[in-house]
């Protein structure tokens, strides 16, 4: 029976005394003339090596061939498409809440459209539409979120009725619905054939496809890829792309240095039926019920539908490899609630008679996005895996970035939230997968709502100050497996439990926030900002400062103790990070920058940094514990604990020295609070961290000093048009774009990375600005709030996005940092965006669906802040320079 | 008062014992799987008892529940003594000889009966000595009488309850140098218990029982439901026929004395019991035994008083019925218990709830549409099904706690309420009592793999 299923799913003559992929497609009408007959001796090398025979390994082929690389060997240990691909729904959906993730479904969904006529095999491309249901209204607000990107994409989708919904598909029960949106361009494909003739355009295009051919490990000699091993022989070759799917992971530790692919295979259960008596269109949309957490789509007459489970089951954690999924169980106990959310959806399919319980098993990473480039250890080692139950819909557009970042050196676009190096070894371990994904499959399904948080994994990297602010009310947040403070909880105030923290509107913790912020601005506060990532650079000449000078866009060359805010670009000025760097001394400099660059960075300053033993650079994220008091109180209490003046004339702004606090010597302090408040950032070795946050704790209580989470750096640093690189800058952003032109060594005649994008644009102008909007007829109180990727429309018209949002509790009112574009009104074509473009807008931000007024700035309200300090405590963060 | 699921649930296993009989090559090879037990005590302390042991000499396994009257002292005794009664009148002639050279010549004894015992069910130390004299005189005269007849179970049951019962009696009459045991035995005659015991032995499966504690058969009908088989007839008022016996081992005279308010003498429910000499013994004997007994014995009104229209004892025996029955593959299970299940349960209602609870903890089978016919609607009415069925079963890994949580806790639709479960055991001491009895359960969960291959 099984069989039989898959012959009908796939469309396709399987025949087993055919074992070569090619012969089956080879009665379309245009034969395949590279093909040869198996066992073909594999060749000694090739430029590109694909292992995996996937939607995702055939993508990567076909784009790469089309973008003209010839010399590609595809390898499958089994047959073309036969792993998840094989069994997957084949729902093409754009309905994606990430712009990135979004923008690949769309690309996949064009490029399947016309996969049939371009290749002659048959995909199964039907264009059904979708409906996203909504029980709730919350759920209909991240539905509407969600249309509202789709949409200023050019992408067709509304917000209809449960009356429409059942004129568009008369089967639905209603009665529990308050809304739906609909999406009438998404498709349903046969992913099999997709891939099958996503394969033959590219072995048309000179791509070598090698069947039951499997890669044992991968050869890396000097951090780079020098070739693969396989049971067939070895080959040489220059790039290898990881599309193992499930087994990624396993392929990535096979060789003597691992590359890390977190990811981990959870079972997958879809149903299949007979047809009904009245066989079901095949035109009819399909359902997607997140609150029931099932999908349902029409096949073969009758239906498919799976979902996603509150309690999956994770498989493979101990690395079971196998050739083929053959047979996994069918769980029928397990499918009980998912098929109860089916017919209470569908009430008139009591009587359709079942065929079939697929259990497909799907890949899951830690953050539920996929996982995407080259790895941090080995160059020409890249990866595309982990789609999170996504494959078909991302397949043709993930193929296409990874080739272009293959051919190119990067995609042509941001993918950074998919990047593999936003990972590091400690996402790595079975065990934290295991627990991770048993969230992330169910999440799936769940809404996410602003600011959640993931539950399991948790309290791998930890301050050595955790257990002291946990007892302190602290809740916490992670990133990149660091344990940070949200907020404190005062003693006696319950915040409500975390179910109802859940919100798209003012979150219970409003008050708690707003009496931090103001604790900042007028006494003093500490936040714990151990987890930034924090490098030491040091040579025995002057090559640190050399090479610096080179991969910095900010003059590094200045006196010893100086803090210098800059960027790490690339070749086009975009920001690769975003950080501060103090020069210890003539020859060290101590770098800090966001946790989430510490495998990225290392990465980036390995590549590009001279291989030279007299050149070190040292990770010492581990080593210290950081903590930033930020207020105007800083000054005092520091200065008590040090016995040392710490006032301006004394202690300048962007300034760092040792020193001692309390007991404890050798603190490294810094004037700079990354909020653009005054205050200080106390690099303190681990052993005495504990010993300096006592001690500041007791001289700070008669400053009125408390502890403070980051969501009150937040909202500090963004009423101050303060960038965060990861949230508002990426590889796509240059200086020039977001006012940060005096942060660049342009007139100095220096040659630095990124230099000609940077003059190009310095002659010719942006095509984006990075701006401060003020919403003007938001009620914090009633309305929902702004989160990022809201789209900005200016008269009228879209321009942009938001990238992220605070509540000012300064301004009392929500601010929104985001980029605006100029789009001509005819062609769309992206224009120069000058100052004058900016300040002549009429603003809207649009939050699910409800556009507000919003007052455009290009530069933050100085006046308003500094007026209640003393004049030598402004810190002179730049910012307020132009 | 309110307890929690927690507490209750704590409450109820307590008891509980659970054993499986080991397998061999992967195989078990006996016809019993193995066997759930659970006590729930009504009375301060408990007053009933239960005793499993695999015999080690002969094949087969013993079980038996106790329900002991007028204290615990006598169904403690019979807890202990019985099955090595039982398992001796079973030896044959060569391993009796065998035992009694070895004791003889102070070799090590060949190990008679391994006790599955619950760490609350305890032995006597002090009355060990006392128990194994009068347990080897037994042996030594079967050796003495030595038949050469091979050792019938049913002749082997019915004298090894009457011994015991005559040991009981003779203990007390001869009395102990020891003021200890001296006042244990008379206690232990003086009080009474009835015993329900179950030997089985491949298909072979006897029960003994001597009082009004039950054996109850589990029968799968075809259609997969559930069915009742009696196993022990109980000896009360309710059963003509010991109504009859009574009568006709006594004058005519007493027929209308003998059985009043459904008692014994207006006294006693069990109508068959261990103990009791106070419905066994002459007037005489009892005056003298009370009178040279020890003071407590004195003091104590209920041993002083005479039974009224006390003429032709004994009125009272230990002697059991004893029920053969061979196994069938549809026999699932047996269920062993004393009357404060029985009391508020039916037979039928106990052969569904446990032949549900075993099926669903056994035949939880994953489901495989295959090759047949499944609607949706079916499927799913299936599914929800076997979901109700797993969430009531979930709570219990024992099938007697699974029994004794309804028993107690059922409400007139026949489900399990918890605040009616809460309350009834939250119930004061003094107050227990009179809305239940002690419970003792065994359920023994039978091999229908070897029992279809006998």
């Amino acid at each position: 029976a099984a069989r039989m299923f898959l012959r009908l799913l796939s469309d396709i003559q399987w025949r087993a005394a055919h074992p070569k992929w090619r012969r089956m497609t080879s009665s379309q009408r245009s034969t395949s003339t590279t093909a040869e007959p198996h066992p073909v001796s594999l060749p000694a090398q090739a430029q590109v090596v694909i292992c995996g025979g996937g939607i995702m390994g055939t993508s990567v082929a076909y784009h790469l061939s089309k973008m003209g690389w010839k010399d590609i060997l595809l390898l499958e240990q089994g047959r073309l498409a036969a792993g998840t691909t094989r069994f997957c729904a084949g729902i093409v959906s754009t309905a994606r809440p990430m712009s990135i993730e979004l923008k690949m479904a769309h690309y996949s969904n064009k490029l399947y459209q016309q996969l049939e006529q371009e290749t002659g095999v048959q995909t199964g491309y039907m264009k059904t539409g979708s409906i996203s249901l909504a029980q709730t209204q919350d759920r209909l607000i991240s539905l509407k979120r969600i249309a509202s990107s789709l949409n200023v994409m050019g992408i067709p989708c509304e917000i209809i009725s449960p009356k429409k919904v059942l004129q568009l598909h008369p089967l639905i029960n209603i009665h529990d619905l308050v809304g739906a949106m609909y999406v009438p361009e998404d498709a349903l494909v046969s992913s099999a054939n997709v891939s099958l003739a996503l394969a033959t355009a590219a072995s048309r295009n000179g791509v070598q496809i090698h069947e039951r051919t499997c890669v044992s490990h991968v050869t890396i000699h000097k951090g780079r890829v020098t070739g693969v091993e396989t049971d067939r022989g070895r080959i040489q070759c220059e790039y290898f792309v990881n599309c193992a799917g499930q087994w990624a992971y396993e392929l990535g530790h096979s060789g003597e240095e691992p590359v890390h692919i977190p990811l981990h295979a959870c079972e997958h259960f879809y149903l299949l039926t007979h047809p009904l008596k009245e066989p079901l269109s095949s035109s009819l949309p399909t359902i997607v019920d997140p609150d029931g957490r099932i999908y349902i789509r029409n096949w073969q007459g009758g239906i498919l539908s799976g979902g996603f489970e509150k309690n999956p089951k994770p498989l493979f954690t101990e690395g079971r490899n196998q050739l083929e999924i053959q047979n996994l169980q069918e769980d029928w106990d397990h499918f009980g609630p998912l098929l109860g959310a089916l017919l209470r959806r569908m009430p008139g399919l009591e009587a359709l008679q079942i065929m079939q319980l697929v259990n497909c098993p799907e890949s899951f990473t830690p953050d539920m996005r996929c996982i995407m480039g080259e790895s941090p250890t080995a160059q020409g080692y890249f990866v595309l895996a982990g789609m999170n139950s996504a494959g078909i819909s991302y397949g043709g557009g993930a193929g296409k970035y990874l080739s272009e970042w293959i051919v190119n050196g990067y995609p042509s676009e941001n993918v950074w939230p998919l990047d593999l190096k936003r990972f590091g070894t400690l996402q790595s371990s079975r065990t934290f997968l295991r627990h991770r994904v048993m969230e992330v499959m169910p999440l799936m399904c769940d809404l996410k709502v602003p600011r959640w948080d993931f539950q399991t994994g948790r309290q791998l990297r930890t301050s050595p100050l955790y257990d002291r602010l946990d007892a302190q009310g602290a809740r916490w947040m992670e990133k990149h497996g660091f344990e940070r403070v949200k907020y404190f909880v005062p003693p006696g105030n319950d915040l409500l439990d975390l179910d109802h923290s859940k919100t798209f509107y003012k979150p219970d913790w409003f008050d708690i926030v707003g009496s931090e912020v103001k604790c900042c601005k007028e006494a003093v506060c500490v936040i714990d900002m151990s987890s930034f990532t924090k490098f030491e650079i040091s040579s025995t000449g002057d090559q640190a400062l050399e090479s610096l000078q080179y991969l910095f866009s900010n003059d590094l060359d200045v006196p010893v103790g100086h803090v210098v805010h800059t960027g790490m670009l690339n070749e086009k000025g975009g920001y690769e990070n975003d950080c501060s760097i103090a020069r210890l001394s003539k020859r060290s400099f101590f770098m800090i920058s966001p946790t989430d660059q510490q495998v990225h960075c290392w990465a980036w300053l390995k590549n590009h940094l001279p291989d030279d033993s007299n050149l070190v650079m040292e990770d010492v994220t581990w080593k210290y514990t950081a903590l930033n008091l930020i207020g105007p109180r800083a000054v005092d209490v520091l200065s008590e604990l040090s016995y040392a003046p710490m006032t301006a004339e004394h202690f300048p702004s962007l300034f760092c020295k040792e020193m001692s606090v309390g007991y404890a010597n050798g603190i490294r302090v810094m004037s700079i609070t990354h909020t653009g408040e005054p205050g200080f950032v106390l690099y303190i070795p681990i052993e005495y961290a504990l010993h300096v946050y006592n001690e500041v704790m007791n001289m700070g209580q008669k400053y009125g000093i408390r502890n403070a989470g980051y969501y009150a750096l937040r909202s500090l640093r963004i009423e101050k048009f303060f960038a965060f690189w990861g949230q508002d800058l990426d590889a796509f952003t240059t200086p020039m774009e977001c006012g940060r032109e005096f942060q660049v060594k342009l007139d100095k005649g220096m040659q630095f990375l990124g230099q000609e994008a940077l003059w190009e644009q310095k002659q010719n102008g942006v095509y984006k600005r990075f701006t401060m909007f003020i919403l003007e007829d938001h009620d914090t109180d009633m309305d929902l709030w702004p989160w990022w990727g809201e789209p900005i429309f200016r008269n009228g018209r879209y321009v942009g996005k938001t990238t992220s949002s605070a509540y000012s509790y300064t301004l009392e009112r929500h601010v929104c940092l985001g980029f605006v574009h100029h789009f001509d009104e005819n062609t769309g074509e992206e224009l120069v965006v000058t100052t004058d473009f900016i300040n002549q807008g009429e603003y809207e931000i649009e939050i699910a669906g409800q556009r507000f007024q919003a007052k455009a700035k290009l530069y933050p309200f100085s006046s308003l802040f500094t007026q209640r300090r003393r004049k030598d405590e402004v810190e002179l963060s730049g910012y307020q320079r132009e | 008062f309110y307890l929690t699921p927690a507490q209750v649930n704590s409450i109820l296993k307590a008891n509980e014992y659970s054993f499986k009989v080991p397998e061999f090559d992967g195989k078990n090879v006996s016809s019993v799987l193995g066997f759930d037990s659970n006590q729930l005590p009504a009375n301060a302390p408990i007053e009933d008892r239960r005793s499993a042991a695999t015999c080690l000499q002969t094949r087969g396994m013993l079980l038996g529940v106790f329900d002991g009257h007028a204290g615990c002292a006598c169904a403690q005794a019979v807890s202990e003594r019985l099955f090595y009664y039982i398992a001796v009148s079973l030896l044959p002639h060569e391993t009796l000889l065998e035992i009694e050279n070895a004791v003889e010549s102070g070799r090590a004894l060949l190990p008679i009966l391994q006790w599955h015992k619950h760490p609350n069910d305890y032995f006597s130390k002090e009355a060990s000595k006392l128990y194994f004299n009068s347990l080897r005189t037994y042996w030594q005269e079967l050796i003495d009488l030595n038949s050469g007849e091979t050792t019938d179970v049913r002749e082997a049951l019915i004298n090894a309850f009457k011994r015991l019962d005559n040991d009981i009696s003779l203990e007390a009459q001869v009395g102990d140098p020891n003021s200890f045991l001296n006042y244990l035995v008379l206690r232990v005659a003086f009080s009474g218990a009835t015993a329900c015991v179950a030997h089985v032995d491949g298909v072979d499966l006897h029960v003994a029982n001597t009082g009004d504690s039950r054996a109850m058969l589990g029968v799968q009908e075809e259609d997969g439901s559930w069915s009742a088989v009696n196993l022990s007839y109980d000896h009360n008022a309710q059963n003509e026929h010991e109504v009859e016996r009574v009568k006709m081992e006594h004058p005519k005279s007493e027929e209308k004395s003998l059985v009043k308010q459904d008692r014994l003498l207006g006294l006693l429910m069990p109508f068959r019991a261990f103990g009791d000499v106070k419905f066994k013994w002459s007037i005489e004997l009892q005056k003298r035994v009370v009178e040279s007994g020890p003071d407590q014995l004195n003091d104590n009104e209920y041993t002083k008083f005479i039974p009224p229209n006390y003429h032709t004892p004994p009125y009272l025996t230990a002697e059991p019925e004893v029920i053969h029955h061979k196994l069938r593959p549809q026999d699932k299970f047996l269920v062993l218990a004393t009357d404060g299940l029985w009391e508020t349960m039916h037979r039928q209602d106990v052969a569904r709830i446990v032949g549900e609870y075993l099926t669903g903890v056994h035949h939880q089978q994953p489901i495989a549409v295959g090759g047949y016919k499944v609607t949706l609607g079916q499927m799913h009415g299936l599914l929800t099904e076997r979901r109700a069925r797993l969430s009531s079963v979930f709570e219990d890994q024992n099938a007697a706690t699974h029994l004794i949580r309804h028993a107690v806790g059922n409400n007139e639709f026949g489900t399990v309420d918890h605040e009616r479960l809460s309350k009834m055991l939250s119930l004061p001491e003094e107050l227990a009592r009179m809305y239940r009895d002690d419970i003792t359960i065994i359920v023994v969960q039978f091999n229908s793999h070897v029992i279809g291959a006998y």
